[in-house]
């Protein structure tokens, strides 16, 4: 029975193997000649302004919940859409009272006013 | 192809109905204004009844549901009740609390109600991942109730801490059912049972998944070692709050370890008997001990509470028809002694929580005789005292435990009970026997207060008096676990 978790294991060994492997080799074996432009963090290329340590508003946070959450719950309508016919009127109903909940907790963010960028 | 029959949607009726009412209090916040809130609350009390009145219904039609995913057996009933107790008794004594703090926000109404749902669910499965999604809903609803003091930053640091070490004990629970499910292939309790029958079976996988499993349920039963978490929350929750965490994540966390222990893994034996010994013992010495230093009345509050978790795992230890009635019978004793007591506390604490110290109760008698006598009836019910339900449900564990033969367990847990007698004991003396002027004896008990306290009160007295129905009742609801 143990016996069938040993590729588990395996993969796991090859896994710490590998990364530790390339990781140290390249730190091993490169050329370090590090200058002020190499050491500065990089940005897509253009230099680096102010601190990356600012505080930014709440709202993003919100809107990311709230994007994540319904993003997620549609995307069970994909697989439903799928087995649409096999499941019949009871695949129809029990879509509906879903989205009917869904849409419950949209009414509710909506009168909160958590999808008005400023309040 | 799947079928719904009519059977298996009132065999989750009382859930229905909580879900219901708990979306629509939930929708209906928005619209409400800020001085009609109480409404809301008026309406999640609504929805408890009308869950328990549905509870009836279900009870007429009992056996397993949704493919044998949900029993609703008379064990389940059962803890559907005292869920349904619990939630209504912490609605009554909220609404007035959540106005003088300021904190008038319908969701709380809302997240209780769904809260309640989670456990419910707990209570009622017999299948691995159903109890797993029961125990997140109540989780997430109890996180988010424990900060329900936006404002306040023992609020913060109690919802904080509880969601992280709740979600790191939820990890261990799902990594539990992940390894049984590798090791028999099914999730269902019964169909685990019939796999791991044989004591052969019990490999090191097996136990290891087993311990598990326990570690995450232990953390919502808060036993040592996986208290740590608890007088934190339990002192920076909102104080009815506290009530509902203290008794309905317990309870039913406890409803899974009686379906898994003395089901599922009934024949792991030794094992899970040790386990449930060692934490037993330890959780109920911690638990005192700790408690007798304590000066907040929550913190006492919380120690306490976990060391009449240790009192109830005695109880699961025992097993057998007596020890699980018995510990049914403790959970209801326990659920209306502690939620009286922290409703209790929440109203006497004034706006912002600010009197939670002992010394905040000195003279309280001579000033509010009533409220004292009250007060005093939780904690002397919680230490123990005769004609209340806390003795009873003492009497009956431990008397399980010894037609076990546990008398080690027994001893010690005898032991702990004379401990404790002098922390609750304290307070009562403070309001009693000290004089003194204190700011608590101000305050004001609206009537859904004193109902909720009075329900309580009588409960006690009722269970501890004339424990004949709740006694058969408890009885019946342990037949169907297996012996």
């Amino acid at each position: 029975m143990a016996g069938l978790y040993i590729p588990v294991l395996l993969h796991f060994v090859a896994v710490v193997v590998l990364a530790s492997a390339l990781l140290g080799l390249s730190w091993w074996v490169g050329v370090k000649r590090p200058t002020r432009e190499k050491l500065s963090p990089y940005e897509c290329g253009i230099p680096p302004v102010g601190n990356a340590r600012e505080r930014f508003s709440v709202s993003f946070y919100l809107v990311g919940m709230l994007f994540i959450l319904f993003d997620v719950e549609a995307v069970f309508l994909y697989p439903w859409a799928v087995v649409f016919k096999s499941l019949k009127w009871f695949g129809f109903v029990e879509m509906f009272l879903y989205i009917a909940i869904l849409l419950a907790g949209y009414i509710y963010i909506w009168k909160k006013g958590a999808l008005e960028w400023t309040r | 192809m799947i079928t719904l029959q009519t059977a298996d949607l009132v065999r989750i009726l009382p859930e229905i109905v909580l879900s219901i009412f708990g979306i629509l209090v939930m929708v209906l916040e928005p619209f409400v204004a800020a001085a009609q809130k109480k409404l809301l609350g008026w309406m999640a009390l609504l929805g408890v009844l009308a869950a328990a009145t549905a509870t009836v219904r279900t009870s007429f039609e009992p056996g397993l549901a949704f493919g044998g995913t949900i029993a609703a057996d008379e064990f389940s009933i059962y803890f559907i009740y005292l869920f349904l107790l619990t939630a209504g008794l912490v609605i009554l004594g909220s609404i007035d609390y959540l106005e003088r703090n300021h904190a008038q926000h319908g969701e709380f109404y809302a997240l209780v109600l769904l809260g309640t749902v989670g456990m419910c669910f707990m209570a009622a499965s017999t299948d691995l991942i159903m109890i797993f999604l029961g125990l997140e809903i109540s989780s997430i609803s109890t996180y988010i109730l424990a900060g329900f003091r936006r404002a306040d930053r023992l609020s913060n640091e109690a919802a904080l801490k509880y969601f992280l070490l709740g979600s790191f004990a939820t990890a261990f629970f799902l990594y539990g059912i992940a390894f049984v499910y590798g090791l028999t292939g099914t999730t269902n309790l019964l169909g685990l049972s019939a796999r791991l029958m044989e004591p052969s079976q019990w490999t090191t996988f097996a136990r290891v998944a087993l311990v598990l499993m326990f570690v995450g349920l232990a953390f919502k039963l808060s036993t040592v070692p996986f208290q740590v978490w608890t007088p934190d929350v339990y002192q920076g929750a909102p104080a009815p709050v506290t009530a509902f965490l203290s008794v309905g994540p317990k309870a039913a966390a406890f409803a899974v370890l009686l379906r898994l222990f003395l089901g599922g893994f009934a024949s792991a034996g030794t094992v899970s008997f040790w386990i449930l010994w060692i934490s037993a013992a330890l959780t109920m010495c911690l638990g005192n001990l700790a408690a007798l230093w304590q000066t907040n009345v929550k913190r006492l509050l919380a120690y306490s509470s976990i060391a009449h978790a240790g009192y109830i795992l005695v109880g699961v230890a025992a097993g057998g028809s007596r020890g699980i009635s018995a510990v049914l019978f403790y959970l209801v004793a326990y659920a209306l002694m502690n939620v009286g007591a922290f409703i209790m506390v929440a109203h006497l604490s004034g706006t912002g929580e600010r009197l939670v110290q002992i010394e905040d109760y000195t003279g309280l008698a001579f000033e509010r005789p009533g409220v004292a006598a009250c007060l005093a009836v939780f904690f002397l019910s919680l230490a123990g005292f005769p004609t209340t339900a806390g003795f009873l449900g003492k009497f009956y564990v431990f008397r399980a435990a010894i037609h076990s033969h546990l008398i080690g367990l027994t001893v010690l847990a005898l032991l702990n009970s004379v401990v404790s007698v002098y922390y609750y004991l304290r307070i009562v003396v403070a309001m009693y026997m000290r004089e003194g002027k204190t700011e608590a004896a101000t305050v004001e008990l609206p009537w859904p207060v004193r109902t909720a306290l009075a329900v309580s009160v009588l409960g006690i007295f009722y269970l501890g008096l004339a424990p004949k129905l709740p006694l058969g009742l408890s009885t019946l609801a342990a037949l169907p676990l297996p012996k």
